[in-house]
């Protein structure tokens, strides 16, 4: 079944499979994903079983990461994947109306391919250019400032075979030489790195600078980094960290007025080495009595160190040494935890 | 247009956008001219303990939304353990709003790849990855670029420079998943897998990729540290404010005369950066604005003096967030702005906890029924409720600012909900877009 692919297609694999560790092929799967995009223009089951071959891993783990990632096509795609955003600004300014006139126009919906196979329609979320809205992409090369003339125009000059210039960025490719791009590969193409020049909107705070003959404040390069040795002891550079303000039940009053968005980013990112204190299984019953969850845990992984699991292994680790290390760890915190909590009454 | 007055223009740091007034900075030769890979001469000279104390004595914090003092998480990394180490950067910019990253690595990706060899050597990764959108070919054709010519050059690889320090770097494309662009969901997915994102404690210092400490950071993070290499910490803290130090890229979009970029001192406030933006398109008047991308509570015009620094925007109920400044008028309607975030997170939800996968997924309807005329006002407190049992409550951060804006737009704005509902709104969708919506 996986013969459908070139030998320039294995030798391309290998060489994505040497980029990373020996014994964590398991990285190279997206850009062997793009791999075979590149050649059958989408993820076809094919394209999933040899993945799946290459890398020693099942079809259904590949097929499972194959189907989360909105640019791994699940059908035939056309020579040019058109991409119009109709995220919030894009939209508000005018992106809405390209893609709904493109729609008509092509015949095609969200993820449709017209009939002559030259085209791609879809809607995307957020293409990261809002300075240059409403922005549209042909194989995720920009076009800037759409309007939905301008757009169908676009769209006609690619099925009349032409390849208009984008905005920013290289000259057009197709899908399927992009792909080769995004499993990690130079552009072969004679000077397609210099291609495009920056973007007015990139550089409008540079050009007022530059007018006005405004500068940051200059620096010395070889201002001295300063070293630890020479016994300059170094004053702690951060502040330490105030002590927790909330009470040790979540659900009472708010601890202080800050905005709820603002409060729970906050303890999204706690020191890493403070114990967060409501992370699961570091709660100790005021009953002193042993901690149940910790003991499921330490038996679960137990257990799944006893079985290996026969589909996906993440959560297992994958060989025999990341469960056992999972295990001593699960025990050692397991008392830890315990241990901790009283001391910290 | 109006011209800025003298005192608003003196706050134009700009730094890391410098060498994109110059065409051919993506390519070496140009770059070392420009001061280019001076930085990682004296780098491998100094000690890495005294490389990561010099981040932190700059108080560089995180560019990537959440502002963490980026010394601290290097010197998170525990040493001597035997175990390998990882530098990770994250450019999978994707927020709504955010678009600083994508031209710094398209017109001077080298300085991304010159932060990534001294980063790596401060805490003693002999691998680095760059995680980039998917998307981005643009900037990733020349950061692919940029890592061959530095190999050619001998700053990447065995014994660089002759320090003894080797390091090998990976440009990884990702695969259209804003969900990767939270840390520890890119590393699964740089693990290949799903990216979907882990639960911490343990964190990404101990273990990281492959189980090993890992230090993520954001591309603007790691562009930063060649200039405090060069130009030391007293002189990065000579920009912003006392605890947000250094320049910051504002992106600025929306329904002013002149959308870009603008690398100011952190601290500057709106009405600083419309001022520099040439004010506000004309029959446009500022209605409402996100200070740091869709994930951060909106703004409105009493907000206009605001310090944009990460205290400032934090007292007044928001979060710096990207500086992705989103800027939208009184011709834009909020009910519908938040609509289509709302759509956004629906679609980004990784689906891991139910939360944010359900939760936005009834959002959304709820917000097609507003929207379509058909509106209840006992919808305004499921949508408060529906809220309250996301934020805090789903696995990571992606449900939380899902959130943001709509409890932020119906604190401010009940008014144009409530015209929703109680007909004095034309309905902007249509029943046929309420298919599924009851």
């Amino acid at each position: 079944m996986t013969t459908v692919f070139t030998d320039e297609t294995r030798a391309r694999a290998r060489e994505i499979i040497a980029r990373y560790p020996a014994d964590r092929s398991r990285s190279a799967l997206l850009p062997l994903l793009h791999l075979v995009q590149s050649e059958e223009g989408y993820v076809s089951p094919a394209g999933v079983a040899f993945c799946a071959e290459v890398l020693g891993l099942n079809k259904a783990q590949v097929g499972a990461v194959a189907s989360f990632y909105t640019m791994y096509k699940r059908r035939p795609t056309g020579d040019y994947l058109v991409s119009v955003c109709t995220n919030t600004m894009c939209n508000v300014l005018g992106g809405q109306e390209v893609y709904d006139t493109l729609a008509e126009h092509l015949g095609v919906g969200h993820d449709e391919t017209t009939e002559d196979g030259k085209i791609t329609l879809e809607h995307a979320e957020c293409l990261a250019a809002c300075d240059y809205g409403p922005v549209m992409t042909v194989n995720y090369d920009f076009f800037d400032g759409v309007d939905p003339q301008g757009a169908v125009g676009l769209v006609d000059e690619l099925r009349a075979g032409n390849r208009p210039t984008p905005s920013r960025g290289a000259r057009l490719c197709t899908l399927k030489e992009m792909s080769v791009q995004l499993a990690g590969f130079a552009d072969e193409r004679e000077g397609a790195v210099a291609d495009g020049v920056p973007g007015e909107p990139s550089l409008r705070g540079l050009r007022l600078a530059q007018q006005h003959g405004v500068a940051a404040p200059g620096f010395d390069p070889n201002t001295p980094i300063r070293s630890s040795k020479a016994g300059d002891k170094p004053a702690p550079a951060t502040p330490p960290k105030a002590a927790p303000t909330g009470t040790t039940a979540p659900d009472v009053a708010a601890p202080d007025r800050k905005s709820p968005q603002v409060r729970t980013a906050e303890t999204r990112q706690p020191d890493a080495k403070t114990a967060v204190p409501d992370a699961p299984g570091t709660k100790v019953p005021t009953d002193g009595a042993a901690p149940g969850p910790r003991d499921a845990q330490a038996a679960e992984a137990a257990g799944v160190a006893a079985n290996k699991p026969a589909s996906d292994a993440k959560p297992a680790g994958d060989d025999a040494e990341a469960q056992e290390r999972n295990l001593s760890e699960a025990e050692s915190t397991g008392r830890g935890s315990a241990n901790d909590k009283g001391g910290q009454k | 247009m109006t011209t800025p007055r003298p005192e608003t223009l003196a706050k134009l740091t700009p730094v890391l956008t410098k060498r994109w007034l110059s065409p051919d900075a993506w390519q070496i030769g140009t770059y070392e001219k420009l001061d280019g890979y001076a930085a990682l001469r004296k780098a491998l000279k100094a000690h890495p303990d005294d490389l990561i104390q010099l981040v932190k004595d700059s108080g560089l914090r995180g560019r990537g939304g959440a502002g963490f003092p980026t010394g601290l998480k290097w010197g998170f990394i525990p040493q001597g353990d035997g175990k390998p180490h990882y530098l990770v950067v994250n450019a999978d910019e994707g927020e709504p709003g955010t678009c600083k990253d994508l031209p710094l690595m398209t017109h001077d990706p080298h300085s991304l790849v010159e932060g990534v060899i001294i980063a790596s050597y401060a805490i003693r990764a002999s691998r680095a990855y760059i995680y980039i959108r998917g998307e981005a070919v643009h900037a990733a054709r020349r950061l692919r670029n940029a890592v061959e010519e530095v190999k050619a050059k001998g700053y990447l690889g065995k014994n660089i420079l002759g320090s003894g320090f080797d390091l090998e770097l990976v440009v990884h494309s990702g695969a259209g998943a804003y969900i990767c662009g939270e840390e520890t969901a890119l590393l699964d997915s740089l693990e290949g897998f799903r990216g979907q994102p882990r639960l911490r404690p343990p964190f990404p210092a101990t273990h990281g990729l492959y189980a090993s400490p890992t230090v993520v950071n954001n591309v603007g993070t790691i562009a930063s540290v060649p200039y405090i290499v060069l130009g030391g910490a007293d002189w990065w803290k000579s920009m912003g404010t006392e605890k947000s130090a250094g320049p910051m890229i504002y992106s600025l979009s929306g329904r002013i005369a002149n959308p870009g970029q603008y690398e100011c001192g952190l601290g500057i406030t709106l009405r600083e950066l419309i001022e520099l933006a040439g004010g506000m398109q004309p029959g446009h008047n500022l209605k409402f604005w996100t200070p740091g991308g869709s994930s951060t509570p909106l703004l409105t015009a009493e907000h206009l003096d605001v310090p944009m620094d990460f205290e400032g925007v934090a007292a007044a109920g928001s979060i710096l967030g990207t500086t992705a400044t989103q800027i939208f008028s009184d011709q834009d309607c909020p009910v519908y702005a938040t609509y289509r975030w709302l759509e956004f997170y629906h679609h980004e939800s990784c689906g891991k906890c139910t939360p944010c996968r359900e939760g936005n997924y009834w959002m959304v309807r709820v917000y097609r029924r507003i929207l379509a005329g058909q509106g209840t006002h006992d919808d305004l407190d499921t949508l408060l409720d529906t809220c309250d049992n996301i934020l805090g409550r789903s696995f990571c951060g992606l449900g939380d600012g899902a959130t943001s804006s709509v409890t932020s737009s119906l604190k401010y704005f009940k008014q144009d909900y409530l015209d929703y509902i109680e007909g004095r709104t034309a309905p902007k969708l249509s029943d046929k877009q309420l298919v599924g919506a009851h």
